[in-house]
């Protein structure tokens, strides 16, 4: 698998002609928007209500109108300027900011009933400044988010870990910040469809005693056909033809033989309990 | 930037943690944009309580929006009118180009096209 964020820091990555490829292929975006709707499922917010959402890495802005159609409000960062000038473009319902995550988060104290971040954590693993350090950035970020969100909120990150230990140092930083909840892994045995969310809960709710509990990950038991983005049908685990009724049937036999009957024209053998009936292979 | 979500923008520079001059950031040279919302008032109720209001009258007026009541209102669902008020505020206002500036440390924050730049220097982090 190609790592991105072993070429260039994310705001040289995210150039115009990297940015142009989130609205021209429509691949990225069914894969992007996928992701964030599961993002966005495992947040679990009340139905029929507004939330004040957070996107984190909005990028040009495929999560958030997954977000708008759900008929939330959002605010979404980003890094790459190139993105989020796609994103202005699309006029959509949001206020964006150009701001690097690992600076920390300037909201205040339970601001947000949500946050949801699609492909973006393994960036901020990546020592690809001299000034920047992968765990005070990661520090710094999830306290600030931590602040942000409200008792009882959910954050969703989709991320793809290089190794177990990014998953280690990311989930330990969350824990050092007031965070619990942990990973979500979506089609483990899927090489292709695999997906890892981690799920973070900002203490629980006022009101509710009870302590979170994690949601539960797809395509664990007895669903062997991941969902492919790009296939639309679902393969048929069984064999071909194996529930195709044969075209000579019974039924067919007896109605073609009725018909040459009442035409009368040739012989027709009588009706007896051998008709149509399969032989045994040996004869 | 709409202006809920100023109300909620603190500033983030390392060290500038005097929450009396670090919100709210201070709008200078805007160039304001009516844009239309749908109206929620089922939002803005829920809304209501997590916004600071003195900070937002008195970033309303440096706007030259006067309409919004000094002390903070209440029952603001049974309140139409002050709804109205509210989400035109609130949810209709976006500062297209300007720059927010922190009483604080003096870090200036650019707002281009919509969009503040929150990228801050090496010796801020």
């Amino acid at each position: 698998m190609s790592r991105p964020e072993h070429l260039a820091p994310p705001e040289i990555f995210y150039n115009e002609d990297e940015a142009k490829k989130y609205t021209t292929s429509t691949r990225i975006a069914t894969i992007q928007a996928e992701m964030s709707a599961r993002a966005l499922e495992l947040l679990a917010l009340p139905e029929n209500e507004s939330m004040y959402i957070l996107d984190i890495g909005c990028g040009s802005g495929l999560s958030g109108e997954i977000i708008e159609e759900e008929g939330h409000y959002w605010v979404g960062l980003d890094i790459s300027d190139s993105m989020l000038d796609l994103a202005v473009e699309k006029d959509l319902e949001a206020d964006l900011f150009l701001q690097d995550i690992g600076h920390g988060l300037g909201f205040r104290p339970g601001t947000f009933d949500g946050a949801i971040s699609v492909s973006v954590l393994q960036w901020l693993c990546n020592a690809d400044k001299k000034i920047n350090r992968p765990l005070y950035r990661l520090q710094r970020f999830f306290s600030t988010l931590y602040s942000a969100l409200r008792r009882g909120a959910r954050a969703v990150f989709q991320f793809y870990p290089e190794n177990d230990d990014q998953v280690q140092m990311i989930l330990s930083t969350a824990m050092k910040c007031g965070f619990t909840g942990g990973l979500v892994i979506d089609f483990p045995n899927s090489k292709k469809a695999k997906k890892q969310y981690l799920c973070l809960f900002a203490g629980s709710a006022p009101g509710s005693a009870r302590s979170q509990k994690l949601p539960a990950a797809q395509g664990i038991d007895g669903e062997f056909s991941a969902p492919n983005s790009l296939r639309t049908t679902t393969r048929n685990p069984k064999k071909k033809g194996q529930n195709r009724t044969p075209v000579k049937s019974k039924d067919w036999i007896l109605q073609k033989k009725e018909l040459n009957r009442s035409r009368g024209d040739k012989p027709v053998p009588h009706d007896s309990r051998y008709t149509g009936r399969k032989r045994k292979t040996k004869f | 930037m709409r202006l809920i979500t100023h109300n909620m923008l603190k500033c983030h520079v390392r060290g500038c943690d005097d929450s009396s001059k670090n919100f709210p950031l201070e709008i200078q040279d805007a160039q304001l944009e009516q844009i239309e919302a749908e109206k929620n008032d089922a939002f803005l109720v829920r809304m209501f309580p997590r916004l600071e209001w003195n900070a937002l009258v008195s970033t309303a007026k440096n706007l030259s929006i006067n309409n919004l009541p000094e002390k903070i209102p209440e029952n603001i669902e049974e309140d139409q009118a002050l709804l109205e008020i509210l989400h035109t505020v609130l949810l209709e206002t976006n500062v297209k180009e300007g720059r927010m500036v922190c009483r604080g440390c003096g870090h200036i924050y650019a707002i281009k096209n919509s969009v503040p730049n929150m990228l801050l220097a090496e010796h801020e982090i």
